[in-house]
This record gives structure tokens, sequence and C-alpha cells, in this order.
């Protein structure tokens, strides 16, 4: 499909949507001006409505697919929260404004930052943080300060298991930290022996997901959360995957010390091909006197933003404004629709429909990861044998399920499992869909044995076949050609 | 069951096909004595129709307001085929393009906003986006220590937005990394080569140039950047990119241009809700481009040697650097950039040339209406892009309070941030606001501050009860 550049013409305005009126910038040095104007396509407004759009249908989305992405949570989007989120009232009210011109809005965030600290059973939420990684970031500063407080400065390593998301080592990094790894023992729980070779007085915290990206719940956490807690180290719960056990397990429960909720993929906000997310961060007593700034306080019926002024401990702001409001309005209508018995639902039909998926495939003759262990929210097949027999790697069959209409599940993480998928089904999906998932990926099976060209050459029906992400890489074209720009 | 579309029967055929009598018995593997105790606190459910009317309510509630406020996010007009495309199910539902073939959308239109954003600030790579301006500050600065190895401060322009100082410090501190403030000239405002002249370069890897500053004024960014370039320093910009259609970009300033730049992606058709979702935007030179924070598309071709997109350097990133990554982020913020790359090609060189005239020549306008009044005075003397700071002879919280009662927000209260300029106001007039609505302002200015009161009913009075 043509670049929007390639439809430009010189000369062509909108006059429309530019604003009408006197202009006068005679006061404005010219040192100080563009000389030339900027390489802005020049198009219509029908001719930008058709590129858009045809551009959106290119993507498979959750409104169109089954996309069940490991330890994304793909779960649909109710269209009411993006509906009532964007009442002009909302969308026109500046971050800077008095807070009796946002009373309405610091109502729901107020109630929304109660409803996470009940659910994560902890003892006070912030919601500023904008996203997982950021929630992360809040919450290992958390722990420095708290440890920095304390005077205890010997504290310089955080312990991450093998199987964790990417974020948590890098977060660590840039909190200062050394990072070590804890392997993963042969049943998918964390290998306590070597946890407990590691753990010393230079142990600042542990990161952890439970349920792990393995798709299992690890039924250590009450020896862990002592181990770290009797060495004086704290523990940080990812809560990538909270879908799991939403309103049946409080990770505050399990002994958690600080968390982050990734309000995009529990809350069912839209992941927006790659965001806004929100990831808000609640913490228990010891921890929460040093939350991010602002939090939303309630007194005399009146709302406000509590800074370092009411919470002198605190590691500060995090955004310049009061992070992803709008993701946070999407979240709290979500949690309005679904009420206390619908927050213990998702985590029975994630779990079911994760469970059903991960029988039917194992008799379907697919190799599971952890046969011996009860799916979460989500769970691993492994293709390591079709790849033995037929050549078919795990990406192959990622891209063959594009022709049969599926998104792929997660390929290649963990990274400690060879030929994985993780997969996802969310409890938004019916068991049709299911089923019909379950036989496609059973026909490429089949396929790879009758006719491996066949599938090691997939897609077919997307809109391009395999790319070529070598010369991506080597030759980087990250820009349509800047001739133009400059004299 | 609301989302969940379960029947009974299917639900029974899955227990059976599990072998489990139940769905509690799926959490057998948990260990009972952390099951949750309840969910007190958590209301019961509420169906679309009661949600709807209590969202109406809240919203009723903020009300809505004629803004005079910038301070780094400003009220433009959004055209209304921005959103209606944004919110479009298959950008608004779609997951980060990982599987590039069925995500070609969402990657052309990634690769589209690359191109524009070179374009605007005449630099050679953009990221996908961060997270907002502030935190892309914290983001270049690492990328500054990452490029000059054996620097651990960057000099910071004391007329830099409050916020982003403050966000920029909370997180590189943790990595021993220091902000030193440049003093500014107190008459214009501005940043000198003189006060620069005061800093000490120890250990200094990169000057931070805002343009621009928080005041609204405008620096004399050429011989900025040639002095930081003279002393082997990285120059790192911070622009509004509404202005670029209108003001020198960054990469031509100075002899060489600037080395990265960011800025706060809001203006370019985000709504100003309450302060986000918003996105940052960071840009840089090609041969720093390994050391960008974010996700980067590229241009590439299929098997068949057609046009495609995808997700590229990646080597730079968590998922495959983990801890050696040049940063944690992994979700940025895709819809607005979505929602940005709309704006720019609705509007196109012409339109957002215009956007950002109209800006300016309104601002200009507001401050003679206002420096008209007794008891307002401008405060400083440099040339502004959409914004300015006046000084009041009486305190501005009370004057921001009157002018709520009469639907007006009023500007930025300065003087918290720095006290030393007394009663200061931080006013702004995009391209909305209306010469009624500038003497409108005016005109409750005025009255406020000689304290004549309407009647009935009394504004300041109304608010006090």
């Amino acid at each position: 499909m043509k670049l929007i550049f390639e439809s430009s013409e010189k000369g062509r305005v909108n006059s429309s949507q530019s604003p009408v009126g006197h202009v006068d910038v005679s006061d404005i040095p010219a040192s100080l001006l563009r000389a030339k104007s900027p390489a802005l396509p020049e198009v219509s407004e029908m001719q930008a409505v058709r590129h858009f759009t045809k551009l959106s249908q290119r993507n498979f989305s959750i409104d169109t697919h089954f996309y069940p992405l490991g330890s994304c949570t793909m779960k649909y989007n109710p269209r009411a929260c993006n509906t009532l989120a964007m009442l002009p009232e909302f969308l026109g009210r500046h971050p800077y404004g008095p807070e009796t011109t946002g009373q309405g809005f610091l109502a729901c965030m107020h109630e929304l930052q109660e409803m996470l600290t009940t659910l994560t059973g902890m003892t006070a939420t912030s919601l500023t943080p904008m996203a997982g990684a950021q929630g992360e970031l809040a919450g290992i500063a958390m722990i420095r300060a708290y440890h920095d407080n304390k005077g205890d400065e010997a504290r310089c390593e955080i312990l991450v298991p093998d199987a964790a998301h990417g974020t948590n080592p890098a977060t660590a990094v840039m909190c200062g930290y050394k990072v070590r790894e804890i392997p993963t023992g042969q049943n998918g729980d964390i290998d306590i022996d070597a946890l407990k070779a590691a753990v010393g007085p230079q142990t600042a915290g542990l990161m952890l997901t439970n349920p792990s990206t393995l798709g299992v719940f690890d039924r250590g956490i009450e020896e862990i959360q002592q181990l770290i807690h009797k060495a004086g180290g704290l523990l940080y719960y990812d809560g990538a995957n909270l879908n799991a056990i939403l309103g049946k397990v409080k990770p505050g429960d399990m002994g958690f010390d600080v968390m982050h909720i990734n309000l995009h993929k529990t809350f069912s906000t839209p992941h927006g091909g790659g965001g806004p997310g929100a990831g808000p961060v609640a913490a228990n007593e010891k921890l929460a006197p040093f939350l991010p700034v602002p939090m939303v306080m309630e007194q005399n019926g009146k709302y406000f933003w509590a800074t370092e002024k009411t919470i002198p401990k605190s590691i500060g702001r995090l955004s310049a404004n009061m992070g992803n409001a709008g993701v946070l309005l999407r979240a709290y209508i979500y949690a309005r629709l679904l009420g206390k018995e619908g927050m213990k639902r998702v985590a029975e039909f994630s779990v079911l429909n994760a469970n059903y998926m991960m029988h039917r495939l194992k008799d379907a003759g697919f190799e599971l990861a952890y046969p011996e262990r009860r799916a979460t929210h989500e769970f691993i097949i492994t293709l390591k044998k079709l790849k033995e027999e037929t050549g078919v790697i795990a990406m192959d069959v990622a891209k063959r399920l594009l022709d049969k209409g599926f998104h792929a599940p997660t390929t290649y993480f963990p990274l400690l499992v060879p030929e994985c998928f993780l997969i996802e089904p969310t409890e938004t999906e019916d068991k049709t869909t299911l089923d019909n998932f379950i036989e496609a990926l059973s026909d490429i099976a089949r396929e790879a044995s009758e006719n491996v060209d066949k599938v090691t050459g997939a897609p077919y029906t997307t809109p391009v076949r395999r790319l070529d992400d070598v010369k991506a890489a080597r030759e980087p074209d990250l820009a349509w050609s800047k001739q133009g720009a400059r004299d | 069951m609301p989302f969940i579309p379960h029947t009974k029967t299917e639900i029974e055929q899955m227990l059976e096909t599990i072998g489990v009598s139940s769905i509690d018995d799926l959490f057998d593997e948990i260990p009972t004595a952390l099951k949750s105790s309840g969910l007190d606190g958590v209301p019961d459910t509420l169906c679309e129709m009661e949600v709807s009317a209590l969202m109406h309510r809240r919203a009723k509630e903020d009300g809505q307001y004629v803004n005079f406020i910038g301070a780094g996010v400003y009220d433009h007009h959004i055209p209304a085929a921005v959103w209606e495309l944004t919110t479009r199910g298959e950008f608004y539902s779609a997951y980060t393009p990982y599987q590039a073939e069925a995500s070609q959308g969402t990657l052309q239109l990634i690769y589209e906003y690359q191109s524009m954003m070179t374009a605007l600030t005449d630099m050679d790579v953009t990221n996908a986006s961060l997270y907002d301006g502030a935190s892309a500050l914290a983001e270049a600065v690492l990328m500054s220590v990452r490029i000059k190895k054996k620097t651990n401060r960057v000099l910071i322009p004391g007329n830099l937005h409050p916020f982003y100082k403050e966000v920029a410090h909370n997180i590189v501190k943790n990595q021993n990394i220091f902000l030193d403030d440049v003093s500014f000239e107190k008459t214009s405002g501005h940043i000198t080569i003189q006060s620069l002249e005061q800093a000490n370069l120890e250990g200094v890897g990169a000057l931070v140039i805002s343009q621009p500053n928080f005041f609204g004024g405008l620096e004399d960014v050429d011989e900025l950047t040639n002095w930081a370039h003279a002393r082997d320093l990285l120059v790192i910009a911070i622009v509004n990119p509404v202005s670029l259609a209108l003001l020198k970009p960054p990469g031509q300033w100075g002899e060489t241009g600037a080395d990265i730049v960011l800025g706060e992606g809001q203006p370019l058709g985000i709504p100003l809700s309450s302060g986000g979702p918003y996105f940052g935007f960071m840009c840089c030179r090609e041969k720093f481009m390994r050391q960008m924070p974010g996700r980067i598309i590229g241009r590439t071709v299929d098997l068949e040697g057609k046009q495609g997109f995808t997700l590229t350097l990646q080597a730079r990133e968590q998922h495959i650097r983990r801890s050696r990554a040049t940063s944690n982020i992994c979700t940025n913020q895709g819809l607005m950039v979505t929602a940005a790359t709309i704006y720019m090609s609705l509007l196109g060189p012409a339109g957002l040339m215009k956007v950002a005239q109209r800006s300016h020549t309104n601002t200009v306008k507001l401050v003679q209406t206002l420096t008209s009044i007794d008891g307002v005075e401008r405060v400083f003397d440099r040339p502004v892009f959409h914004e300015s700071v006046v000084r009041l002879n009486v305190p501005v919280p009370d004057v921001l309070r009157a002018l709520q009662a009469q639907g007006i927000v009023g500007g930025y209260d300065v003087s918290s941030h720095f006290p030393d300029l007394g009663n200061v106001l931080l006013v702004c007039a995009t391209e909305k606001r209306t010469d009624e609505e500038i003497e409108n302002y005016a005109f409750h200015l005025e009255r406020i501050i000689s304290k004549r009161r309407l009647d009935p009913p009394c504004a300041v009075k109304a608010n006090q009860t």
C-alpha cells in the first residue's frame, strides 16, 4: 500500500481543518524562524480518511480476530468504556486546572484507587505510572527509597527469576541495582535451593510474577516470601498475570510488599497497537509512604491531589501530569460494569478457558510444557517434537495460524521452553472460538507432516508475506525520504 | 455475566473435558491459606445504562471552561476525523505489532509518523513514542550518558518546566546522574552565554535547551547550540511540535544542529483529558540511533519483494537484551501516535503553520489586552511562541478562583515554582480562543483586580460559600 506521502500534492490544503483569522509573526526574529516548511503530506480530508481506514484494515485486532497472546491478556475492550471516557467534559479538562474543575473525574480516580487497593490486598495505590514498566520502575525505586531511608545501603542486588519479563531486569538496572537471575525448577516453580543460595544481606528484593510466565502458580510462594523477608529484602509483584487470580488471591496476602497492575491487561483498557497502558502501583503499610505522586485524596467530600507536601517520603513524580488519566477512566468504567462478582469471574473463566484448551490440545497430540500442572489463565505447549519430525518451527506454525484467521500466541517466550507457544485465551472468548483454534492448530500439525513447504511458506493471506528482518536491521530505512525538509 | 459468553451447558462440557467437577477445582494448586478473604470495598455490578448515567453525572460535575492555560499542555482544535479513525477497533484493540504480517496497518502508520516527526524536527531518526515529554527528558539524559561514557551530569536550564526537571531527576538519580541548573536572565527569562559560562563542566556531557522555555519565551538556540558543541557537549532539545511549523527545527540549530530532540506530543491532536494519555517523542542523529530507547519501525520487503514494515533494531530493547537494554520501556503510547499522525496528515504543512501562527497572534493579543489593565504587567521582554508570563498586583490563586466562577481557567500559577518572581501567571491563547473570549477574560480580570463586584451573583463570594 502506498505511503500517505505518495498521495501528497504540493499546494493541497484542507481549509476546513485550518484556523481562520489574521496572523502576524513579525515580532519573532527571522533567525529563529523556519526557512522551509516541513515535508508533511498534503492530502484532502477524504484522502486521509481513506488512507487510514485502509491501513486499519491491514491489522489483526481483538475486534476482528481471536488474539490468544500469552502474558498480554487480549480480552474484549467494552465500547462503553471508550464512549464514556470521551465525554467532552473529561476530554476538555486541563491537567493543571483547579481541582474544583475536576471533582467528577477525581471521584472516579479516588474510587479506582480504593478498588485496586482492595483487590491487591495492599494499603494504598498510586495511579500515576503510565505503563507496566513504569509501575515496575516506581516499585523498585520505592524499595530503594525504603532501604535508603533506613540507612541500609549495602543492598545492591535485585533477584529476578529466569522466566521473568525482560522489563524486570531492565527496571532493576534503571534503579541502579545489579541483577541476579534465579533458575526455575523442573516443575515450573522457582528453584528454592538456588534462591536460598542467592539471598543475603546484599538482597534488596525479589521481583516475581505469580502465576509466572510459565503459566503456573508458584506453590512455594509462602516459603519464598519468608526467605526474602527474613534476609531483610522486599517482594515486588509483577501484575502482568493478575487476570488469573483477580478476586481469588490477593498479592498482599501472598506477602508481596509492592506491585503494579497492568490496567491494559486485567482491566481491559485497549492496547492501541502498543499503548497507552497504565501501571498503577500498590503498596503495603511498609512501602505506602514512598508511593509516587500525585495521588487523589478526599477530605470533607472534596477531592484533591496529594503531593510531596502530604506524602513527604514519596519517590516523587514520574510524569509532568498525573499519568494516563483517560486510560484510568476506562479502567474505572470497566470495574463498575464488572462489580465485585464480575472481578472473581474474570479469574474463574480465564482459567476455565485456558485449562479447557490445554486439555483439548493435549488430547490432540500436542506436548505440554508442564503436563502435571494446572493451567492458570495461560499455558505453554512446546513444538519441539514437531520440529524434530518435520523441520517446522514454532514461528512457522504462528505464521500459518494467521492464514487460518487467528492471531498467533506468544512465541519463543519464555526462553526456557524450546519452540514454545504461550497461549492465553482470556475469559471473553466463547467455547466455539476455542474449538476452532484447536482445530486450526491440529490442521497445521497435519499439514506439517504432509506438506512442509505449505507451512514454512506461510502466511499467504496477509497483506504481506514473511518480511526480511535482516535487511530491515542492516539497511535501516526508518523514515520516508527527507528530501525537501532541509534546504 | 458481563463480558463472559459461556452458557451453562458449555461450562459443563468444558469442566468434563478437563475432568473436574467445578471451576473452583482449577484453583487447587493455590495454598488454601492464601485464598481471598473478600472484596469489601468493590461495589456491586452496574449495567451499562447505570454506568452511563453515573459517568454523565460525573462529567457534568467537572463542567466545561474556556482555557487560557498551557504550561506544556495545549488546548488546540482537533479535527473530527482524528478520533473517529483512531478509535476504529482495528487500531484501538490491536496489540504491539510483534507479528508484523498481521500488523501492517499499525506498522506502516508508525513509519509514516516517524517520517513526519523527522521532517518536523529535521532529525534523522525517531522512535515510536515514549510515555510523555517529561519522561522522554529522563530517557534523553540517560541516552546522553551512554553516548558520553565518562559523564554523569547534564546542564538543565532554570527556565525549564519544573515538573520535567523533577521527573527527570526522579528517574535518573538512582544511577548517580545529576542535573545541574543554569540560571536564567532575570529581565528576559532566557538562558544567556554568560550564565552558561558560570557552570562547572566537570563530568558534564550534555546541555538541555528548551525552545520555547517554560515562560513561553524564545531562546537564542543557535548561540546556545554552538556554545555546547564547542565544549564537546551534546545538545538535548526540548521542543513543542506545533511550534516547529513556524520555528527553526532543532536539526538546524547552530552549525550542526541538536543531537537528541524530545518533547510532548499532546499538541498534535491529543485532547487535554486531565493529563493523559499523551505521548513523548524522541529523535536523534543517525549515529546515535543504537542508543535510542523504545521501539523503532523499519521499511523492508517481504519474500516476494513487496514493501512491508517491521519492528527493527530490537537488540536495544528489554525483551531481547533484558538487563543490558537501553531502557525498560515496553508498552508505549501507540494509539496517541495514531491520532498525531492523522492530525498531521489532515493539517499538512500549511495547516500546522496556520495553527502555530494563529496561536502566536492570539497570545500576543491576549498579553497586550491583559497588560493594558492597571496592575497587570509583562514579566519578561523576550519574544514568545504562544505563552507568556504576566505579573499581577494581587495573589494569583484568588484571581484564578474568581475567574473560574466566570467559566474561565485563567492560566497557570507560576508563583509556587518561582517565588522570586512574585504574583505571576502563565497565560496562553491557542488558535481556539476568539477575540470575544480574550476580551471577556480581560473584562473580568480588570474587575477582579480592581475589586469591583458583579451583581448578582457575586463571583468571589459565590466561591467562598
